[in-house]
């Protein structure tokens, strides 16, 4: 059998769109062990947490995120997409009365904001964003 | 020390007892990630904040663990209750050992 350009063409762009499927869940992976490791394996529910942020961030330098969750301890913040998952926590003192705090993250690219609260009754709460990224802020 | 790092810091002057302000955070830091190559094509150093705390009068308000996907000058905007008169306390640790240190007081209006 011969391969025309036309082939290996179509072999070309089949092995790239399984690729990058593959290389999708990969990435929400290691937020969900980070999730875990941090949960200790506890169930965590929607609701009681919010997370506000832009749908479309012209640059991925500053994104300017913000989280509340009355009642919480603490809050974390993960980029999914981010060469490094982690973003920042948030630990609330007897002071802080609404459990809310507003702070500009860095995005790579076009992802999944996540922020996991930790309620005083030791639950979890979990919210989560897509954010549009032009300009990614990485460098390069 | 990192060079020209300044912290600035928005509290009210005065406030009644019990009332809940909002507090105004930012420090001009350059936050490198460790993730960026220089012109010679190495990777440039991680250099950044991380660890921000707020106190009023000793107790605790606030305390963020940061990491390198925080931006640049590191901007944080929270509430916090004033039960009487007193001093917020705001600390910054460098990744370098230093710690930048800036104080408001508040009155009771």
């Amino acid at each position: 059998m011969t391969l025309t350009r036309r082939d290996v063409l179509v072999l070309g762009s089949g092995a790239f769109v399984s690729a990058s499927i593959m290389a999708m869940p990969a990435f929400a992976s290691v937020v969900d062990d980070k999730i875990k490791e941090l949960t200790g394996g506890a169930s965590v529910t929607e609701g009681d947490l919010d997370l506000s942020a832009p749908e479309i961030a012209e640059n991925g330098n500053t994104v300017p995120v913000e989280v509340s969750a009355e009642g919480a301890t603490s809050i974390t913040i993960f980029a999914a997409g981010n060469p490094t998952p982690d973003v920042a926590t948030f630990h609330f003192g007897p002071l802080n009365p609404s459990q809310t705090a507003a702070t500009r993250i860095r995005l790579a690219k076009t992802q999944d904001v996540v922020a996991i609260a930790k309620m005083k009754d030791g639950s979890f709460r979990r919210a989560s964003a897509i954010v549009k990224v032009t300009i990614g802020g990485c460098g390069g | 020390m990192a060079k020209g790092v300044k912290p600035r810091v928005k509290v009210p002057k005065k406030a009644a007892a019990g009332d809940v302000i909002t507090i105004k955070a930012l420090i001009s830091h350059k936050m490198e990630s460790g993730q960026r190559k220089g012109k010679d094509g190495n990777l440039i150093p991680r250099s950044i904040i991380n660890r921000f705390t707020c106190a009023f009068n000793g107790e605790n308000v606030i305390d963020v663990q940061l990491e390198p996907a925080i931006s640049t000058n590191p901007y944080f905007q929270f509430e916090a209750i004033v039960p009487e008169a007193g001093e917020f306390q705001f600390a910054w640790h460098d990744d370098d050992g230093s710690v930048y240190e800036t104080k408001k007081k508040i009155k009771i209006a």
